[in-house]
């Protein structure tokens, strides 16, 4: 892509408040060094955050690469609808994690979420998830580091292999020196500065189109129409922006996608384990889900704002495809001074991405990998060590997965959709062996192993044209779907025909066996009523439904 | 820690558990200095650059003083950070074995709620 017309007018100091950011981000880094001396001070911090900054770093390991970019070109192109992704698509999903879930992840003191496989199944469950997060993990840091690359390369003009390695040496060193603490810092503080670059464009694009109702005229007047500003109304038939039902919508994304990706995804949970206690590990995704609930504001709406403002917006290659809604704003509107802040705003947004992809994968190879496979028994500095090898190799192979991206990126989105598949698998037997004691060992692995066949053969008979979906999106609903359907016939099938698991083995690791203690290690502020994480999480839920009803 | 109802073990995770009494978590800073320092280092830069916008900058943001305003927000934001730490400073940890807190014990509002 050749970026000419994207290019920002950046003056001498727009280019200070950037490295004014770099240098903080790097000091962040190594001012966490002096916290570590465990390898749990390294991958999990030392059990030790409280609750607001685990939280804000779960919401922002999520606001990477295809977010902040992907969901403004989402809301040029489908409108209003691209809500769902965060109302029903995320909100539900962060609650239930938080209130059910977190409860037996923390409970058990695992260290990541294969981990738990192997305590609740067995070793090779353990082996297969272990395997495919690692590898998901640094494929898709590749991928953010592309499109990070991409976007200074568009932006201010740097050449690719440049913004490549200048991206990926910033998260190396804070990461390998600071662990996870670094990379948590580093998260809470990209959350606000992200937010600091993108309201200024916000407020500004709702000025140039005269405010919510002049917006909202336009929006008529364009291509998308009136269908634009409304997310339910036109879902009784596929006849709507999105082109998805709303059976599609309440069960395939809002359950089964988006359960998947936020209850197992350890990129993301790993932030809520490296809480303090019980309380705030259960608060974290409840915690993150209320600036998930307005996070659309500014994202959602500069990308209305860039359909009726920018001419041809939406052109299938070039400047103006809808990828590039809030870059085209940043350059029309935004005089030097804020302009610095929103540049700023938009790399931390993909260094918060990669840097999620990096603290996890050198977790999981560490902990459930190496030390669970290859080297048992040796002290604890040496994992630690192995923890920074880990976190070194796993950018460098970012490199090399970014630079295979540059050529094939639609390769790389083929790799990322795959990896989204992997998820539903995951979270049904995960939710099934959370809750039916029963199941067991054999029956686990199975499931996820035939699961993950299942979706997988799916996605390659619709790529393959053997069978049909209207788009991308209805095909991951039913992919998903039909992987959920398989574990839970794989497991009820094969759960009598092979030996239970002793319920001593279990304690603390399925619902009904006891072993948790949701108020062993409470702190005394953590009893006032408005730290409750059932109360905070069910006021998070009702929020999310009453947001919908002026754009019902 | 709580040993009535203790549940099941597993020698690489309790092996965790055990170094975890060496843990330097502790020593960890305040987030929230950091936060308050770069936005008041970014407070002042950009409020000053709006002082002095020239009349084609603020046509371009449509006729706001985006950059007098957005600096004033984010030197009041930073501003506001600082006092919160200054107020309810980290508590040091109470006792050898139990963990360290690095966090104001009141955690769940002013960071999350106030944004946005």
């Amino acid at each position: 892509m050749d970026g000419g017309g994207l290019r920002l007018n950046m003056n001498a100091l727009d280019y200070a408040l950037l490295g004014l950011y770099f240098v903080t981000v790097l000091g962040v880094g190594f001012a966490a060094r002096r916290a570590i001396r465990t390898s749990v001070d390294f991958f999990l911090s030392g059990r030790s955050l409280p609750a607001w900054v685990t939280g804000l770093a779960f919401v922002s390991a999520n606001l990477g690469a295809l977010e902040i970019i992907g969901m403004a070109a989402n809301g040029a192109q489908y409108g209003v609808m691209t809500v769902h992704y965060y109302w029903i698509g995320a909100v539900p999903a962060m609650v239930f994690l938080g209130i059910v879930m977190m409860p037996f992840y923390y409970g058990s003191k695992v260290r990541s979420v294969p981990e738990y496989l192997r305590l609740r199944f067995n070793r090779p469950t353990h082996l297969l998830n272990a395997i495919s997060f690692a590898v998901a993990q640094v494929l898709i840091a590749g991928v953010n580091l592309y499109a990070l690359a991409l976007v200074m390369q568009a932006l201010l003009g740097w050449p690719l292999w440049v913004a490549i390695v200048v991206g990926a040496a910033i998260v190396l060193v804070y990461i390998t020196i600071g662990g996870l603490s670094g990379a948590i810092y580093n998260e809470v503080l990209q959350f606000f500065v992200i937010l600091a670059g993108l309201i200024p464009v916000t407020v500004i694009g709702l000025v140039k189109v005269g405010g919510v109702s002049g917006l909202m005229d336009a929006v008529r007047e364009s291509k998308l129409g009136e269908a634009g500003l409304h997310a339910w109304q036109d879902t009784g038939s596929t006849a709507n922006p999105l082109g998805a039902h709303w059976i599609g919508i309440v069960f395939g994304l809002g359950f089964v996608l988006s359960f998947g990706y936020w209850t197992t995804n350890f990129a993301e949970v790993q932030r809520a384990l490296s809480a303090k206690n019980m309380s705030a590990a259960r608060r974290t995704p409840i915690i993150a889900a209320y600036p998930k609930l307005v996070i659309p504001a500014v994202t959602v709406i500069p990308g209305l704002v860039a359909l009726v403002t920018v001419q041809g917006l939406g052109a299938p290659s070039g400047d103006l495809q809808y990828n590039n809604a809030i870059p085209l704003l940043m350059r029309d509107l935004l005089p030097n001074g804020v302009l610095g802040v929103a540049v700023t705003g938009l790399l931390a947004s993909f260094m918060a991405g990669m840097a999620a992809n990096v603290s996890g994968f050198n977790t999981v190879f560490t902990y459930d990998i190496w030390q669970a496979y290859v080297r048992r028994g040796r002290p604890d500095d040496y994992y630690l060590r192995i923890g920074r090898y880990a976190t070194v190799a796993a950018v460098v192979i970012g490199i090399g997965t970014a630079f295979i991206a540059a050529g094939f990126s639609n390769i790389m989105n083929y790799i990322q959709a795959l990896f989204s598949l992997f998820n539903a698998p995951l979270f049904a037997t995960f939710i099934i062996g959370m809750f039916w004691k029963r199941m067991t060992a054999l029956a686990g692995f199975w499931s996820l192993l035939l699961g993950t066949l299942a979706a997988l053969l799916t996605y390659l008979l619709y790529k393959g044209g053997v069978i049909h979906f209207n788009s991308d999106l209805e095909e991951s609903f039913w992919g998903a779907g039909i992987a959920f359907v398989t574990v839970a016939v794989v497991a009820v099938i094969l759960t009598p025909l092979t030996a239970p698991k002793r319920d001593e083995d279990l304690r603390g690791l399925v619902y009904g066996t006891g072993g948790i203690d949701l108020k062993a290690d409470v702190l005394a502020g953590d009893t006032a009523w408005y730290r409750s994480p059932v109360l905070l999480g069910v006021i998070a839920l009702a929020l999310a439904v009453v947001l919908y009803i002026p754009v019902f | 820690m709580d040993n009535r109802s203790e549940p099941a073990r597993d020698p690489l995770v309790t092996a965790a558990e055990a170094e975890q009494r060496r843990s330097a978590a502790a020593r960890l800073f305040d987030i929230r200095r950091v936060i308050g320092a770069l936005f008041v280092a970014y407070g002042i830069i950009v409020t000053l650059m709006g002082v002095f916008d020239s009349q084609a900058e603020i046509d371009k943001a449509e006729g706001v003083r985006i950059n007098l305003w957005s600096g004033l927000a984010m030197l009041a934001f930073g501003l506001l950070m600082l006092l919160w730490q200054w107020l309810r400073p980290a508590e040091p940890p109470a006792e050898p074995e139990e963990r360290g807190v690095i966090g104001p014990p009141e955690d769940s509002g002013p960071g999350s709620s106030k944004i946005g």
